[in-house]
């Protein structure tokens, strides 16, 4: 499967008469914005707000960061099973709005929603204030439950990137980067002298707004399988969750996965990359049996000789991270594991809530339990108020003066399981 | 200027060897021994003002009195830092200097260094709590181990920013800190992996700690007389969550009464777990913490009775040292209740 991604670079975002994009600058026409993304009775109100790299804003409570992607040749359409139909996806091309992003936000779902700064200290820590985002501020109903307020959101987040993206059908993009997975037996022949080496891909569905969605289907109700890396990049796979903002998977970190992007870098160098194989994290012990021993089975039929795995959450699925890696080490198949860190505020705890020899080469994308201070912002889209009570916040967080001081939790992205960003952890 | 109470054992302060190990606690004014040394190198900015002199069997046999009675020389003199050996190799010695190091930092609150050679029994048991600077394995390590003890003592007395233990010369405490990379962590995990391959040499960014493993109690045989309580880590608080305990990292947990309280219901509790959709406990709190069924088995005689109270803290993110601590507190309140078996309900 060969999917080219046309790259198109954003400078700029303003709101305009038409939406297009034009030398760079992607113009919003607020109107035609809000026509396609509204409707959902269960949302009393949208806000559609605008906020650039540098600025002195702060957006929060965030849900969800989308990327506007469209699919300009090949079969299907981006987000498969939410926007379009479940043709597959992965192949052809598809335009990216490189620099631009859909930030949902608003009253809050659950507890877990993030805060983005554009910039000062907290801007360090999220990939989101390099991005030129389109903020949603999305009011629900009173009384809405906290599931169809997620529901609801995530669609508007969704359909707005959708929209947003066919602005670059037409546009000739900056750079094209070609992607190509060969059928397995095929890429063996291909590289016969190459170690093969694939990802195992663990999706957050603990459940309870914890979910994630692949082709439409609620991640927790499959048993792992196989898919192409490029089917990720065209929105087979979307974040559903409210799991702590700093190291869930934002759709936009699902559609750029950073793992997939540098496997492919050395590919047919180093190493031969055959594919990704999707497990989940539910919350029982049969399932977590049952799907580890299928990521395991898995690897050893594609005849992998190494996996990177990467978690998405923390705590109970700490315990499904270490199950794949003991189980899929014990097939004598190399691994790498990427996470974060709770080791407390002083960094003096365990890190994990589980732990398994096997797992002898870890990535860490940092401690979440570390206090941050994040001065007042000029502007606020949103709402300051629930920095007492998000994850990572307690109270106190929010000072009279909007400044907050919390855990480094609250920051959407801070600490990516995928490897999205530098920030780590060491000993001291 | 910076008061500084340092701390040796019985041969550093000329008393004598092993034939002279049992003496007690002794305080002089000034400098002894090393301190001398250790003065030079703490420089214009600190002055010890006393020194005291422990025979290292002393302390040993008699732990809890010996640090009492150390700890309340320490205090008399108002010290702003606190500095213990270096011990060396001497196992009786380091454990010493890091037993009263750890008692003078938490009773007191002050800095404390200690410098000890990391196979020195005292540096795995303290370098979790306190700074040691790893030193040679004897004296002959005296004059490479003071200026790297005062140095750090002078640091952590202004609070500096005290960098990594290469960087600073103590042994590696286990504390996990935060640093910005070279490379994106997907990039570093290819790397690892493509070296891991290859069998050559690679870092992990996160050692794997032992783990504890806790070996479960045999079965309550008299379930009809046993006196159950309940426990949650799934957030279930009295309405309005008067604690305001976190809905993620808790730094508490709270303590509730049920006497009379038949059921929970969504007018009378709710819970501050972050990590779940809230809809289904908050309907009927029993769901996370059951009560209601606690209370039929109560009256139908299959168990003793229920506890008075119920303990609750957030599971979400709480880092394994503050829940180890919650436990503690909590174990020891219902032995002294006479609970006999807990149900530990999470979410």
């Amino acid at each position: 499967m060969r999917l080219e991604l046309g790259n198109i670079f954003i400078k700029d975002l303003q709101f305009g008469e038409a939406t297009k994009v034009e030398n760079g600058v992607l113009y919003v026409n607020k109107e035609e914005l809000l026509e396609a993304i509204g409707g959902d009775n269960r949302i009393a109100s949208i806000e559609v707000d605008i906020a650039k790299p540098g600025e002195e804003t702060r957006i929060m409570p965030v849900k969800d960061v989308v990327e506007p992607r469209v699919k300009v040749e090949g079969p299907g359409g981006i987000f498969p099973g939410f926007i379009n139909k479940v043709d597959q996806v992965g192949s052809g091309r598809t335009h990216v709005l490189k620099g631009a992003a859909v930030v949902t936000a608003g009253k809050i779902v659950g507890f877990q929603e993030g805060i983005i700064d554009m910039s000062g200290p907290g801007a360090e820590y999220t990939p989101f204030s390099k991005t030129y985002n389109l903020v949603l501020v999305c009011t629900p109903v009173d009384n809405l439950p906290q599931h169809e307020h997620e529901h609801a959101v995530r669609m508007i987040g969704l359909k707005a990137a959708a929209y947003i993206g066919e602005a670059g059908r037409n546009v000739e993009p900056d750079e094209v980067k070609v992607y190509e997975t060969l059928p397995l037996l095929e890429s063996i022949k291909k590289y016969p002298d190459l170690p093969k080496v694939g990802y195992v891909y663990m999706l957050q569905t603990q459940g309870l707004l914890h979910d994630t969605y692949v082709y439409g289907v609620d991640a927790k109700k499959i048993v792992p399988t196989i898919i192409y890396p490029t089917e990720v990049m065209d929105g087979a796979i979307i974040s559903g969750n409210c799991v702590s903002a700093c190291d869930k998977n934002p759709t936009y970190n699902h559609l750029n996965n950073p793992i997939i992007e540098d496997l492919y870098e050395r590919h047919g160098k180093d190493y031969n990359f055959v594919g990704v194989i999707i497990t989940n994290e539910n919350v029982t012990l049969s399932d977590k049996e049952r799907s580890s021993n299928w990521s395991a089975k898995l690897a050893e039929y594609l005849g992998l000789d190494g996996v990177i795995i990467s978690e998405e959450g923390f705590g109970n699925p700490d315990t499904d991270l270490m199950m794949n890696c003991k189980k899929i080490s014990a097939k004598g198949i190399k691994t790498v594991l990427v996470t974060d860190e709770y080791a407390g505020r002083d960094g003096a705890s365990q890190s994990l809530a589980d732990a398994d020899k096997s797992a002898d080469a870890v990535v860490t994308g940092g401690n979440a339990n570390e206090i941050i201070e994040l001065p007042a912002m000029k502007k606020v889209i949103g709402d300051l108020k629930p920095a007492d009570v998000i994850a990572g916040g307690f109270a106190g967080s929010l000072r009279p003066d909007g400044s907050i001081v919390a855990e480094l939790q609250v920051i959407t992205g801070a600490t990516s399981e995928i490897g999205f960003n530098k920030l780590s952890a060491t000993q001291y | 200027m910076i008061k500084v109470v340092h701390y040796i054992n019985q041969f550093y302060g000329g008393i004598g060897g092993e034939e002279k190990a049992d003496v007690k606690p002794e305080v002089r004014e000034g400098v002894v021994g090393p301190g001398m040394a250790l003065k030079g190198a703490l420089g214009k900015d600190a002055e010890i003002v006393a020194t005291i002199i422990c025979g290292d069997s002393y302390f040993n046999e008699n732990i809890e009195e010996a640090t009492e009675e150390i700890l309340k020389m320490v205090k008399s003199y108002e010290p702003d830092l606190f500095i213990a050996g270096p011990a060396f190799n001497a196992g009786r010695y380091g454990v010493a200097c890091g037993t009263i190091c750890k008692a003078v930092k938490d009773n007191l609150n002050i800095p404390v260094v200690s410098g000890m050679y990391p196979e020195n029994p005292g540096a795995d048991m303290f370098k979790k709590d306190i700074y040691i600077v790893e030193t040679a394995n004897s004296a002959t390590g005296m004059r490479k181990a003071i200026p790297v003890m005062a140095k750090l003592a002078l640091k952590l007395a202004k609070k500096e920013e005290i960098g990594p233990p290469a960087e600073e010369g103590y042994i590696a405490r286990g504390v996990r800190k935060n640093i910005f990379r070279e490379e994106r962590g997907s990039k570093r995990a290819v790397d690892m992996l493509v070296a891991k391959l290859k069998g050559e040499p690679f870092v992990t960014e996160y050692p794997m700690p032992d783990f504890d493993k806790v070996a479960p109690n045999p079965p309550v045989l008299d379930m009809k007389n046993a006196k159950i309580a309940l426990v949650t880590s799934g957030g279930i608080v009295p309405k309005g969550n008067p604690d305001r305990i976190e809905a993620s990292s808790a730094s508490k947990y709270g303590k509730y009464d049920i006497e009379g309280v038949m059921d929970l219901t969504q007018e009378t509790h709710e819970t501050a777990h972050g990590g779940y959709d809230p809809v289904y406990a908050n309907e009927d709190p029993d769901r996370v913490l059951p009560v209601d069924v606690l209370r039929e088995l109560e009256q139908e005689g299959v168990i003793g009775e229920l506890h008075r109270y119920f303990y609750s803290t957030v599971g979400n993110g709480t880092s394994v040292a503050n829940s180890k601590k919650y436990a503690s507190a909590i174990a020891k309140e219902l032995v002294a209740d006479g609970v006999q078996a807990v149900i530990l309900t999470s979410t």
